[in-house]
């Protein structure tokens, strides 16, 4: 375990000499990740609200990406993931993610659908 | 490092003796915990999703909720939450501090890193209070209507909103009071919201700047504003005024959304309420040298793991409460 710790993030880009080192270097890239998804929640650029892929807009997906990308990290060198076997980390990691996947896709579709329902299936469901 | 209960030699797959995966048994353990709770947090965020996409164009706008921050006036959507973010993640930072420190068994540093990480913890979760309590006493105050859709306000002239004392008249009150001294049985009368609807009503038709704002969210993601002839229309259904936020009512808009805020923020609360009670028992025995005896801090890793989760779980809660 933990005594050989692996002391590079970014797949090697970059290399930290020690196990601190490394912690501080996580934190200020969190750090970043979290200052733009804030200034982006604050400013909104028209450009990403209002451009949409796979019907939905660009900034929720970076907000989204940026989110897993945080959960990467906290993961791998907080919760030192990094330094585990890793049939333990794939363990871990796939069985919620394949769950989860599951999960929001079946609800998302089924809360998508009876928005549907309640836009076009009555006369009116909202009685003022 | 050898698991806290060691009997002699056992070898037996089954008997804990071997280490599965190269991971102690507490570890492995908290492993579990974790990603049964995580499920449990994913279940909760998905079911959010599925009420939003219910109601996908009358949800309310998280940056027009979340806009106070302790100690300023003014309208500061998102900088206190992501306040809060940066205080839980240097509250991880400290706790992997401790984890690294306990393996190169420097007790004195274990301790110091401990504290910070309980002091970090402390800070969020009374961030977390007090965002409860602006979120549940309310900000500008709004009408409800028959079918129970919230209807706001806002200044024609500025285009921002506009809270219920700002136009709202006072009438000659002709309620009256129910006491104690005349009632065989007797309740409280409970609390009642400042304005009635009549009194916004009547502010509202003497103020010809004043327009309603409804629940709707239009083409360029702004909350739908009607003309002065449609809010009066409007207004003649509306039932009763509605201030802040409550598990029936909220003037934010969807009552869903309070629900949901009050569920998941206050799960994720406990969460961390707890992280700081288990954090402070290692504190304690840190301190006594509990774990200098032992020969190892591994104790220290297993809480570190389950606080990481914390932050880990806030990391999505603020994406999808607050960011998307």
């Amino acid at each position: 375990m933990a005594h050989a710790h692996k002391l590079e993030i970014f797949r090697g880009l970059l290399k930290f000499k020690s196990n601190t080192q490394k912690i501080w270097g996580v934190l200020v890239f969190l750090t970043i990740v979290t200052g733009i998804e804030v200034a982006l929640g604050i400013s909104k650029p028209t450009v990403l609200t209002h451009n949409h892929v796979l019907g939905m807009k660009v900034l929720n997906w970076i907000f989204i990406i940026l989110t897993l990308v945080k959960a990467y990290y906290i993961a791998w060198d907080f919760m030192h993931l990094r330094d585990e076997k890793s049939s333990l980390r794939r363990a871990i990691v796939w069985t919620p993610v394949f769950l989860v996947a599951y999960l929001v896709f079946i609800l998302l579709v089924e809360g998508n659908y009876i928005h549907n329902v309640i836009q076009d299936g009555f006369m009116t469901w909202d009685f003022n | 490092m050898d698991s806290t209960v060691t009997t002699g030699v056992e070898e037996n797959v089954w008997g804990g003796g071997n280490r599965p995966l190269g991971a102690s048994y507490g570890k492995l353990m908290m492993w579990f915990f974790i990603l049964s709770d995580a499920l449990t947090f994913s279940g909760f965020l998905a079911a959010y999703g599925f009420s939003r996409f219910k109601f996908i164009e009358t949800w309310p706008i998280a940056d027009e909720v979340f806009t106070h921050v302790p100690f300023f006036h003014g309208n500061y959507p998102m900088y206190y939450v992501a306040f809060m973010t940066f205080v839980l993640i240097m509250s991880s930072v400290t706790m992997v501090l401790a984890v690294d420190a306990g393996h190169k068994m420097k007790k004195n540093s274990v301790i110091w890193y401990m504290f910070l990480t309980i002091i970090g913890g402390a800070i969020f979760v009374g961030s977390q209070a007090w965002e409860w309590a602006t979120f549940i006493s309310g900000d500008y105050g709004a009408v409800e209507t028959k079918g129970g859709r919230i209807l706001q306000f806002v200044n024609a002239d500025t285009g921002e909103r506009a809270a219920l004392a700002d136009f709202a008249m006072t009438l000659p009150d002709e309620r009256v009071v129910h006491e104690n001294k005349n009632g065989i049985w007797f309740y409280d009368e409970g609390y009642q919201p400042s304005y009635s609807v009549n009194e916004v009503l009547e502010g509202f038709k003497a103020n010809s700047n004043i327009l309603v704002r409804t629940e709707v969210i239009t083409e360029e993601g702004v909350k739908q504003v009607l003309s002065r002839q449609e809010s009066l229309a409007k207004l003649q259904n509306a039932t009763q005024v509605v201030e802040g936020a409550n598990l029936i009512h909220n003037e934010y808009g969807s009552r869903l959304f309070a629900d949901f805020f009050f569920f998941i923020t206050g799960f994720h609360g406990f969460h961390v309420f707890s992280g700081v009670m288990f954090n402070l028992i290692i504190f304690f025995n840190v301190a006594l040298g509990t774990y200098e005896k032992r020969g190892h801090y591994e104790m220290v890793e297993k809480v570190g793991l389950y606080w990481h989760f914390v932050d880990l779980v806030w990391v999505f809660v603020f994406t999808f409460f607050y960011l998307v």
